[in-house]
């Protein structure tokens, strides 16, 4: 397969596609020059393993170590409170995605709209759409698929990754923002 | 516009004048009493007449695009690129493409239900007569047609006089495809409008159909008490010949019905049905069985279970004839609409064409004479049976496990799978001698057999999950409560005040297709759970039939535990999708017989009424078709929320409140004409939920609505607290927007919901008596 292809093979969007992210340094970089990012983490991260963890636990270190809030979705919010960490919000999926395609939107903290939003354990089509709202609705705002499978929506996904070597991405990614 | 009325027809007539053959005669509208009401604003409404309701809801619930494709390939200007705020060559932009193709899509869904009542009506007025009664509930119903009623300002009495009403939807849903074309509108929230206009126009559609067949068919008639009749694989006798009936249109059944039993053929064959023709069937014929919903059609066919195949109309597999040779069964089509390529032999002599079947030298046949259709399947099942032995499509596990062995290890099986379902890793395992995982995929399988379509290798990956799940599948033996159709007036009554004030705390409504996200057990869950809390559940369609394939640990299904009552408590299968009009009705009818407000022709006030009053939700888990979409249509223009699964999201576009901006929730106090703030109530009309867990919690909270008394509203809250805590082990964070005043605050909960109000710097407000129309202002009036 393409390693830069939907990852359901029918989900093709158009002329414009996610850049695929080839090297764990340019999400560190992104993450490092936008001013107001945030992470939104869906459902699956409680499911998704990745080596001896759960995705969770991975996004959990991401997020402490590029200091970036988080807002889960769905019902996974109670697994972040399991492992003593308290998101910045809790909010549909839907609701998240239509609040970053607002300018006027103060952001989860009520001090401005975001400029980066990344993105981890939604299910792929729900994702791919929401993806394709903020690309065609949001155009101030960069997106980030940290999941495994090309989302051609984003503006930077991954490309369709074995286990080993997503996880291998993913942890350069948070070595390179500790201290960030 | 122009109303039929007198209808003469005469046949043949020899007079001394001469011989007259063929006579008919078509007059205007003639009115036998004029109705008890005075008629409303917007009798028959055009595109338009209702576009300022439309916009008042489509301030507060602005959609939120989602393009599935960036490009318009609909004219030969394009292919044009829309992506990130281009134009195309006509000069539509994403947003407008985006609501062009949901208005498409909702002219797809009105159309079909409008040509299948078309369909009804014009049969039944030929067997049973023009001047059949409608009678959806004897003297318990009163308000026969009350969606008929509020739209169109009519009182339909007997089947001729639906024929107006048809006559009217067909000019609109004409109208409103011919928006969609290159160069007409522009405006994506005037697309929206119109949107809601077919989803109305669908509405009725549907309510002629149902009450049409249950009219002249002497369906359950309103019946709490409807028959439980069986559902699944494992009720039926294949050691009888078969008759399999898919589709939406109940006329070919009811003829084979008829058929067997006039010829004491009855409880010889089997009857089984899949879809919303399996459940019209057994409100028919009770001993009929349901094989289960939609998604079970391709592995009943290679079962090879059913000797005789016979379609209608709508959700029918497009290669269910190829299926259908793969078993040797004779497939008989029945429907315009749906003709399969085959030989029409419509106008054959029966035993020319049941010959032809028996024997294999056609593989089917389009017979659009449902009498002749209910002849030639029993005959031929009776024939064929033993001939065919059975013959299935499915392989043996040794089989399985050898061509399992030629697998690729491509991963396309996974990438083509809507679910995502891990079937490279059951193959695998099936390779080496073990069919478990290949058994574990069934429930969550929707029945799509892309997987199959995508493999390089042709492996037939669908019939190995069925084969590895057969014992499964030979157990699944269950009832349904028969639709019963419509609500009675005296039901409303007695619930009307509760539900307005509050006290039940919602109207929950489980409709439609079966594309669930993790198999149908979740709608089954989620109706249980509402009716435990005593809300009324109500059901249609596939969902009826999920909610139905689930046992409790008592062995007890949900239509054999609770009432099929429309009360606190009770789980209500109304029947197929046509009958998805009750549930509106039963909106309507609580505007109208409980609060007493004028129905005929009315629609904004009694939307206006239901929007803010009545805390009704619909829940279509697994919504799939553009019938789905017209049908949700219909719900948005009253002013009903609805909910869909994450699959839901494809449809483009959700309708969604900002519950953040305090301005687009204030409402008009009735009383004094103040504006006062709600709160977001209902916070969405259109929402795609992430998980079962989300769409509970969020079920609890749309059925909120400004009008609820303290008392009301304190019931529904402990309800949204409760579902939030335990499924996503937290307090919601937006209670404060949902309390006007101390007293909504449930007593349970007082001590830790103040705590969150201070923190939140809470401040009383008022409960208005809320409406979104200025004209409905009762001070303004007198002064």
């Amino acid at each position: 397969m393409n390693r830069a292809e939907p990852w359901q093979s029918a989900e093709i969007p158009g002329p414009k596609k996610a850049l695929p992210i080839s090297k764990p340094e340019i999400v560190a970089a992104m993450v490092k020059k936008a001013k107001r990012p945030i992470l939104i983490v869906g459902h699956k991260a409680a499911e998704i393993e990745i080596g001896e963890e759960r995705l969770v636990d991975y996004l959990i270190r991401f997020a402490n170590s590029s200091k970036t809030p988080i807002v889960t979705t769905a019902h996974i919010l109670k697994e972040f409170a399991e492992r003593g960490f308290t998101p910045a919000a809790s909010m549909p999926a839907m609701d998240i995605a239509n609040r970053l395609q607002d300018p006027e939107w103060k952001g989860v903290d009520g001090k401005g709209q975001h400029d980066l939003a990344l993105f981890a354990g939604l299910p792929y089509y729900m994702e791919w759409l929401m993806l394709s709202g903020l690309k065609n609705f949001s155009q101030e705002l960069k997106t980030v698929s940290l999941g495994r499978f090309y989302q051609p929506n984003a503006s930077w996904s991954f490309p369709n990754l074995g286990l080993e070597e997503w996880k291998k991405n993913l942890d350069a990614v948070e070595n390179q923002l500790k201290g960030r | 516009m122009p109303r039929k009325g007198m209808h003469i027809k005469i046949d043949e007539l020899k007079s001394n004048l001469g011989t007259l053959k063929g006579f008919e005669l078509t007059v205007g509208r003639i009115v036998e009493a004029a109705p008890a009401e005075e008629l409303g604003p917007t009798p028959f409404p055009s595109t338009t007449e209702l576009r300022e309701w439309d916009f008042k809801l489509l301030q507060k619930y602005r959609p939120f695009y989602m393009p599935f494709c960036d490009v318009c390939c609909l004219c030969t200007f394009g292919k044009c690129d829309l992506s990130q705020g281009k134009r195309g060559a006509c000069g539509l932009d994403m947003a407008a493409q985006q609501s062009r193709i949901v208005l498409l899509a909702c002219c797809i869904g009105a159309a079909t239900h409008l040509t299948h009542a078309r369909h009804l009506v014009e049969h039944l007025m030929e067997k049973s007569g023009r001047e059949c009664r409608i009678d959806v509930g004897g003297l318990n119903v009163q308000v026969e047609a009350p969606v008929t009623r509020l739209v169109c300002g009519i009182e339909p009495r007997t089947l001729e006089d639906l024929e107006e009403v048809l006559d009217y939807c067909e000019t609109e849903v004409t109208h409103l495809l011919s928006a969609t074309h290159t160069g007409q509108e522009g405006s994506s929230l005037d697309f929206e409008s119109k949107v809601f206009h077919a989803g109305m126009i669908d509405q009725v559609s549907l309510e002629v159909a149902d009450i049409a067949q249950i009219s002249a068919l002497n369906l359950p008639k309103a019946d709490p008490e409807a028959p439980l009749v069986n559902i699944g694989l494992g009720t039926i006798d294949a050691s009888k010949p078969v008759i399999m009936v898919v589709g939406h249109n109940i006329l070919p059944a009811v003829e084979i019905s008829d058929y067997l039993e006039h010829n004491g053929l009855q409880g010889m064959v089997e009857v089984t049905g899949l879809c919303c023709t399996a459940h019209d069937i057994t409100r028919y014929e009770p001993k009929a069985k349901i094989v289960g919903p939609i998604s079970w059609q391709l592995r009943y066919l290679r079962s090879g279970i059913p000797d005789v195949i016979v379609v209608d109309e709508q959700c029918i597999r497009a290669d269910s004839l190829d299926e259908a040779k793969k078993i040797k069964a004779p497939l008989i089509a029945s429907s315009a609409k749906n003709c399969l390529g085959l030989p029409n032999r419509t106008h054959d002599q029966a035993d020319a064409i049941v010959a032809d079947l028996v024997s294999g030298k056609i593989p089917g046949a389009l017979i659009l004479e449902p009498e002749k259709v209910g002849e030639v399947a029993a005959r031929t099942a009776v024939l064929i049976a033993p001939k065919r032995k059975k013959l299935k499509a499915i392989p043996s596990s040794r089989r399985i496990i050898e061509d399992a062995k030629t697998c690729r290890k491509c991963y396309e099986c996974v990438r083509a799978c809507p679910n995502d379902l891990p079937i490279l890793e059951a193959v695998i395992e099936a390779a080496n001698g073990k069919l478990r995982k290949l058994a574990d995929l069934y429930d969550d399988c929707i029945g799509c057999a892309r997987c199959e379509s995508a493999c390089p290798e042709n492996l037939a990956i669908h019939s190995f999950i069925a084969k590895a799940a057969e014992k499964e599948m030979k157990q699944e033996a269950y009832l349904i409560r028969a639709g019963r159709g419509a609500i009675q007036d005296v039901e409303i009554r007695n619930v009307g005040g509760p539900i307005v004030l509050g006290e039940i705390p919602g109207v929950i409504a489980f409709v439609g297709c079966a594309n669930y996200p993790k198999g149908g057990e979740e709608v089954a869950e989620m109706a249980i759970e509402f009716a435990k809390r005593r809300y009324i559940v109500l059901t249609s369609g596939c969902s009826a039939m999920s909610a139905a394939m689930y046992k409790d640990q008592e062995g007890k299904n949900p239509y054999e535990a609770y009432s099929g009552a429309f009360d606190a408590g009770g789980i209500v299968n109304v029947g197929s999708c046509v009958a998805n009009s009750h549930i509106a009705g039963a909106a309507i009818k609580i505007a109208s017989i409980f609060a007493k407000r004028k129905l005929l022709g009315n629609y904004e006030e009694i939307a206006d009424y239901i929007h803010n009053r009545v805390g009704a939700v619909g829940v279509a888990w697994g919504a799939m078709s553009q019938k789905a979409a017209s049908i949700a249509g219909g719900f948005w223009r009253l002013g009903v929320p609805v909910i869909v699964g994450p699959h839901g999201s494809k449809y483009r576009r959700v309708l969604l409140g900002r519950k953040d901006l305090d301005e687009d929730w204030y409402v008009y106090d009735a009383r004094t004409g103040d504006r006062v703030y709600a709160g977001p109530t209902p916070e969405h009309l259109f929402f795609a939920a992430e998980t079962k867990e989300e769409a509970m919690v969020m079920t609890a909270k749309l059925c909120m609505r400004p009008n609820d008394t303290a008392k009301g509203r304190a019931v529904k809250l402990t309800h949204y607290v409760d579902l939030s805590k335990r499924l996503c082990g937290t307090m919601p964070d937006d209670l404060h927007l949902f309390i006007r005043t101390a007293a909504d605050v449930p007593i349970t909960m007082r001590d830790e919901i103040m705590a969150v109000l201070k923190e939140k710097g809470w401040k009383e407000g008022k409960t208005p008596d809320p409406t979104l129309l200025p004209r409905m202002i009762r001070k303004k009036e007198e002064t």
